[in-house]
């Protein structure tokens, strides 16, 4: 499968947009990604090795979150995961904002 | 530090969409190249807020519509440069939410304060800060400067 990095990570992958991996699931995508470039790790994972909340994987068009097997579904030689992270914010903090 | 370099239509655009949202947040995706450490922006794309429960100050851009720019990106050689938001009726600074909330390193997130009277506002400061930094412990916003340069 090929794996599309965003910008931000791409420091960890010698600058590769797409890395291709061996796997037949999307933690076995993830898990080749991480062992091609180990500095991956700590970007995509938590210390315990749970998916990072503001880190999105798609599989095709979608969010594998979603999916029914989620990290675990299957995935064919042509799928493509996308790897995004999240894009939020706000004018105010939650506690003690300048307008309220 | 590298400069967002942007044409007067890019950075008029990116106001007038904080204009047109107003009392609401705008945001988009910026697109363009790495010139040297310069972040020089080619094209926009308007981000619909997808937080409609709290619009006025809260901006969240769909997974989907940063992949969508990602292959738009590909498809003509520009990367994601980083993304704007406005701020209404609050100044031109990044808040503890946009920090806390931002994991683009090594792109710009611009934000443009937008002044008015709850009904229409106009668009006055517009600053750029860079994400410097490689991970979520040693990331930074840090201001750098807005050249306008015609194409
Ligand atoms: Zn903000």
């Amino acid at each position: 499968m090929k794996i599309h990095i965003p910008t931000p990570l791409r420091a960890f992958t010698d600058k590769q947009e797409t890395v291709s991996v061996e796997g037949a699931t999307v933690n076995e995508g993830l898990a080749a990604l991480v062992a091609t470039y180990p500095a991956m790790q700590a970007n995509l994972y938590t210390p315990e090795g749970k998916l990072r909340s503001f880190v999105n994987v798609y599989l095709n068009e979608d969010d594998v979150r979603y999916l029914p097997g989620k990290e675990d579904s299957p995935v064919k030689a042509d799928d493509e995961l996308t790897i995004i992270p999240s894009i939020a914010g706000g004018a105010c903090c939650l506690a003690g904002c300048c307008c309220r | 530090m590298g400069r967002l370099v942007v044409s007067p239509e890019v950075h008029a655009a990116i106001r007038q969409h904080g204009e047109q949202t107003y009392p609401n947040e705008c945001c988009g995706i910026m697109l363009g190249k790495n010139i040297g450490e310069d972040l020089e922006v080619w094209m926009l794309i308007k981000a619909g807020n997808t937080r409609t429960d709290s619009a006025h100050n809260r901006y969240h851009i769909a997974p989907q519509e940063l992949i969508g720019a990602q292959r738009e990106g590909r498809k003509s050689g520009l990367d994601i440069l980083g993304f704007y938001h406005s701020h209404p009726d609050h100044p031109a600074m990044w808040s503890k939410t946009d920090f806390a909330e931002a994991h683009w390193f090594g792109c710009a997130y611009v934000i443009t304060a937008t002044d008015g009277d709850k009904i229409t506002g106009r668009a006055t400061i517009t600053k750029s800060f860079l994400l410097t930094g490689t991970s979520e412990d040693d990331k930074a916003f840090v201001e750098q400067e807005i050249s306008i340069e015609p194409d």
